[in-house]
């Protein structure tokens, strides 16, 4: 579904993403690993079209993306959920949901707010709440519920774990393979390799903008060189 | 009693003009986050239009009425098309150069407007039905003037509902929050920018319109009317509509009271309101804290003494400077003079601006405090120049201290309004003042001595005292205070949990830097032998900020650099064409859409380049 | 001798309590972490004590001083050093004039118009980035450096004030799960040999029950559980509203 290639990023003179490669099938869950700084975020925004990479090809659904402007790659079916969340402080939980909202997709059963609420019943509960009075835990939901507004057909979760509670992080784990479950694609970024390890099927470690390991969770688990080479775990 | 009323509906009639014009700018604010000083301009430009075309329609009111809309649609149309060339490009850039761009936009649109209509006032003639009046409570009142009262809450109600209620106004309020989670979201912020601009440029283009019955279109209506407007929306809190409303409803009314109350001091009366309002909220009536910008921001570049060659080639410099008189003639040497002036003029400011952090938009009330300094001691005490040019800078930065105690309290664009306004204010004194000022007259017969009314050197004096000042700043910057400054600007979170006093040190800056500019303006009256109000004018503050900004903030030379180019530049436009307002206007937006790091900050660059490849 | 003692502290914003009656110590060379849901309030109490909020009641002592309701900046004179959750830092300075800067104000050489910064307190600012591990990049612009180094960074500059307490918001938020023990068994380290207590707030529990001396659980605005690690562990209501099962982090 996802098709990244030979992906090369800088941010002025500092080379960020080095021939970054990457695979995703439909339905996959997979998870970059990697240390900060080590490209995981900027793969992300780069596939979204927040950052333009120098070279390489970035192909979705057989598309060649790289270079286009985000608000195109976004309505094409590709939803982002950013690190630090970014819920629009001044907006009802409502009206957050309305700015996600993109016509149905073809093969994705339409997000409605109220389908949300299901996954999300806390959202459901504070619907006219601006998003700048939520805990941390409540803007990741309504960052995710937002972007599935879009009925996008992959999305890109860069580390939704960071700073949460672990009692808050084990409900988003339910919550992630609930649209697993959909038949939703999942490119998640994390450091929690707990949390990680619960959700994902295949994982990709990043290393100084490079891919240094590629293959299943379970081969992760095997690979007890790799954790310590790469991982420090 | 009598004169109450009325006065207080003339007040509210004059509030619905303001509160046209302010929304439209704190809409733009709200989505862009550029102060578009080119609002006024595009008031203005609706006077015009709305004249050429009502005075082209049948007298009857539903003409009337079509009239203004056309206007309006035309307003925006040409907000659109600002926007598609100028301002896209800049939403990168950093907040002073979009500023700078949107002043470009405000010279270019001068002359364009006096080419096309002309330099004469054009009042709208007025038939019966505009000339009706109302009778309340035993006065008679213009009716167009009531009709003017229910624009704005009208305006107000319906742009809360297309903000509130609508898809289109939870997407821009969205986009105020955060631009690029918009675009990831699927939203096209392009168009979303462009039909903010046109709604903005459409009120401002009503504003414009319904102001003909009562003025005139005139040349002048686009800096007096972004001096009222910025003072409203800041009173009002910036991208607040409903905070723009009640500034306008205070500055109206007061303004209306004020002439005929103290109509010598009406424009220090509003900033009197608006220094009351900010130090008790310092971010406007209803305004909020600026959220830090979403904008990933590039790490400032370490400062580093300069490279060796860079001294070396100063210092060449200077030697050619110092034995120029036996070269150039008497014309060149007038111009080396003014630019010894610019150099103090620029340096002083980017001592506040860059390592200070505090962006000031009336730079020029310092040179004219400093000026009208040396010149009133002079014509009260006949204080020879020695003493006008110590008590210049020390005027100067008395009334800085002065005015620091609650502008450094003050950030980023709201610092930037309020020295703007207070630089108006000071204008405003100058003109107004006639008895001690001489109003436009000025103060004449500022000579220097005879030892040193020799154009060579009166030069030389000049070169002194801008290679002293540029190199006292300099040290400054180098020792712990000026470190403590920058660490103040750089992050002052982490200043305060060290113990620094971050409002002391910025305070201080802008004590040192009205002084030092203070000096530059009374050494320039020495050289000219006069001092008037339009060294205090707006245009004149803004050519310090683009000799800082060509110059480049991030080096001390780059000031220097910036005032000399800019000397320069301006030397040759205005001896070679007339349209030098749109020239001028022209290369500012060419200059910040080509090198939005300065000249210096360019050149840095690809030395750098060139060192480390 | 407690360094710190907090008692009765509590603070409303709008009608809602945000933090109430809270009372703790801390000792000097002791590691105290602050945990709990999101929104509990450690934010709050943490700028009550870093004085970014005035408290409604109660009363903060230092070392037996009350510093209750005064500024950051006073507060910092007084002895208090800050690490900031979001890394801040001076951004156009190198690595050690950010800490000489800390140096030069910590002792009072701030209003110097003249005499040059560059060799001022030079080597004691090299001996405390040597303490932290950032010797080698002292040159370096702070802009360029790794994130884990910026927040070594952030504690050279806090240390460089010579204080008693140090309060670290969220010091590990961001890094990977290795680089967050080793900062903290630095911080540990630190704390013991120049004998400053510590206050932390903390969402990996690895960090937490790995350097902490003692932890405080706070919940709706109020202290629920306190104990070292076994004991709030083993604490079922903490379990409930806050470590969970352990399964998303590390078995806990």
């Amino acid at each position: 579904m996802l098709r990244v290639e030979g992906l090369n990023t800088y941010y002025g003179r500092a080379h960020i993403l080095q021939d970054m490669g990457l695979e995703i099938g439909a339905g996959e869950v997979r998870v970059l690993l990697g240390r900060n700084g080590a490209g995981k975020s900027t793969t992300m925004k780069s596939v979204i079209g927040l950052v333009r990479p120098t070279s390489g090809h970035i192909l979705f659904g057989g598309h060649e993306i790289a270079g286009e402007e985000p608000h195109r790659i976004a309505r094409r079916g590709l939803g982002y959920v950013p690190e630090d969340r970014r819920v629009f402080a001044d907006l009802t939980v409502m009206e957050n949901l309305e700015v996600g909202r993109q016509p149905a997709r073809d093969g994705v059963r339409p997000w409605t707010p109220e389908r949300l609420f299901e996954l999300f019943p806390n959202l459901g509960r504070m619907r006219d709440r601006p998003g700048g009075r939520m805990s941390g835990g409540e803007q990741q939901m309504l960052a995710i519920a937002r972007t599935l507004m879009g009925n996008p057909r992959l999305i890109l979760l860069d580390e939704p774990s960071e700073g949460l509670a672990p009692v808050i992080v084990e409900g988003m784990a339910n919550a992630i393979l609930a649209l697993k479950g959909e038949g939703l694609t999942i490119l998640l970024a994390e450091q929690n390799l707990h949390f990680a390890g619960g959700v994902a099927d295949s994982a990709t470690v990043v290393e100084k903008g490079r891919v240094v390991w590629s293959g299943s969770m379970a081969e992760l688990r095997a690979d007890e060189a790799a954790r310590t080479q790469y991982l420090a775990v | 009693m009598d004169s109450i009323v009325p006065q207080l509906l003339t007040g509210l009639a004059g509030a619905s003009s303001l509160f046209l014009v302010a929304s439209g700018l704190t809409i733009i604010f709200g989505v862009t986050r550029i102060v578009n000083f080119s609002h006024g301009s595009l008031m203005m430009l609706g006077a015009y239009i709305g004249w050429s075309i009502i005075t082209r329609l049948p007298r009857e009111p539903e003409w009337f009425v079509l009239g203004i809309l056309l206007t309006v649609l035309a307003t925006a149309l040409i907000g659109v098309v600002l926007e598609v060339a100028v301002l896209r490009r800049v939403y990168r850039a950093p907040e002073l150069f979009q500023l700078l761009a949107t002043f470009g936009v405000v010279l270019v649109l001068q002359d364009v407007t006096l080419w096309i209509w002309g330099a004469v006032e054009l009042p709208l003639p007025r038939p019966r039905w505009l000339r009706g009046f109302v009778e309340i409570m035993g006065n008679r009142f213009p009716a167009y003037d009531l009709f003017l009262i229910l624009v704005g809450p009208v305006v107000l109600g319906l742009l809360w509902l297309l903000m509130n209620r609508t898809r289109w106004g939870t997407l821009v309020r969205a986009a105020t929050l955060d631009r690029e989670m918009v675009a990831a979201l699927g939203v096209n912020q392009r168009t979303l920018f462009t039909s903010v601009f046109a709604l903005g440029a459409g009120l401002a283009g009503l504003g414009g319109a319904l102001s003909l019955p009562n003025a005139s279109a005139n040349l002048n209506i686009d800096l007096s009317v972004i001096t009222d407007a910025f003072v409203v929306v800041v009173v009002g809190g910036l991208g607040s509509l409903t905070g723009a409303f009640l500034a306008s409803l205070l500055i109206g009314v007061i303004q209306a009271f004020g002439i005929v109350l103290v109509p010598k001091i009406t424009l220090v009366l509003i900033f009197l309101v608006m220094a009351v309002v900010l130090v008790f909220r310092p971010n406007g009536l209803l305004g909020r804290p600026q959220a830090e910008a979403r904008e990933a921001t590039v790490a400032a570049p370490v400062v580093r003494a300069a490279p060796r060659e860079l001294r070396l080639l100063g210092a060449l410099a200077l030697l050619v400077a110092a034995v120029a008189p036996f070269v150039v003639g008497d014309y060149y040497l007038t111009v080396l003079t003014d630019a010894c002036v610019a150099v103090i003029f620029a340096t002083s400011l980017h001592f506040m601006m860059g390592p200070g952090g505090m962006a000031s938009f009336g730079h020029a009330a310092w040179f004219g405090i400093g000026a009208y300094a040396a010149g009133l001691l002079m014509q009260w005490l006949g204080a020879p120049m020695p003493v006008g040019l110590l008590a210049a800078p020390l005027a100067a930065g008395i009334v800085a201290a002065l005015f620091g105690w609650f502008v450094v309290r003050l950030s980023g664009v709201y610092l930037s309004m309020l020295t703007l306004a207070f630089a108006q204010i000071v204008w405003a004194v100058s003109f107004q003042w006639v008895e001690v000022t001489g109003g436009d007259n000025g103060l004449l017969g500022l000579w220097p001595p005879d030892w040193a009314r020799s154009p060579r050197v009166f030069y030389w004096i000049a070169l002194a005292l801008a290679v002293a000042v540029a190199l006292l700043l300099r040290r400054a910057l180098y020792a712990p205070y000026g470190y403590a400054l920058r660490a103040a600007r750089d992050s002052a979170t982490r200043a305060r949990a060290i113990g620094l006093d971050v409002a002391r040190l910025r305070m201080v800056a802008l004590v040192i830097a009205g002084a030092a500019c203070g000096l530059s303006g009374a050494l320039f009256s020495y050289g000219k032998g006069g001092i008037f109000p339009t060294y205090i004018s707006i245009p004149h503050s803004v050519e310090a900020l683009l000799m800082v900004l060509l110059g480049g903030l991030q080096t001390v030379a780059g000031p220097i650099i910036g005032a000399l180019v800019y000397t320069g530049l301006a030397d040759i436009l205005v001896r070679s064409t007339d349209l030098w307002r749109l020239v001028l206007g022209a290369v500012i937006v060419l200059l910040v859409t080509a090198f939005p790091e300065g000249i210096a900050g360019a050149a840095r660059r690809l030395w750098l380049r060139g060192r480390e490849a | 001798m407690s360094v710190l003692v907090v008692q009765g502290l509590s603070k409303s914003f709008g009608g809602v309590r945000a933090v109430g009656d809270v009372s703790f110590a801390v000792a000097p060379g002791e590691m105290l972490a602050l945990i709990g849901p999101n929104g509990a309030g450690k934010s709050t109490l943490f700028n009550m004590v870093g004085g970014q909020l005035v408290p409604d009641a109660g009363s903060v002592l230092l070392g037996g001083v009350p510093i209750t309701g005064l500024g950051p900046r006073a507060i910092a004179r007084h002895g208090v050093g800050r690490t900031f959750q979001i890394t801040a830092t001076f951004g156009s300075m190198t690595v050690r004039e950010n800490v000489q800067m800390a140096l030069l104000s910590h002792k009072g050489e701030v209003w110097s118009f003249w005499r040059p910064v560059a060799g001022r307190h030079a080597a004691e600012a090299d001996a405390l980035l040597a303490g932290v591990g950032l010797a080698a990049q002292a040159e370096r612009a702070t802009g360029v450096l790794a994130y884990g180094d910026l927040k070594r960074l952030e504690l050279a500059i806090a240390l460089g004030n010579e204080p008693r307490l140090l309060l670290m918001d969220e010091p590990t938020a961001g890094m990977a799960p290795a680089e967050r023990v080793a900062l903290m068994q630095l911080t540990r380290r630190l704390a013991t040999e120049r004998g400053v207590a510590v206050l932390f707030t903390e969402h990996d529990m690895d960090v937490v029950f790995d350097v902490s001396d003692r932890i405080l659980v706070l919940n709706r605005g109020t202290l629920i559980a306190e104990g070292d690690g076994a004991s709030i562990r083993a604490n079922p209501a903490v379990r409930e509203i806050y470590l969970g099962t352990g399964a998303t982090s590390g078995g806990h």
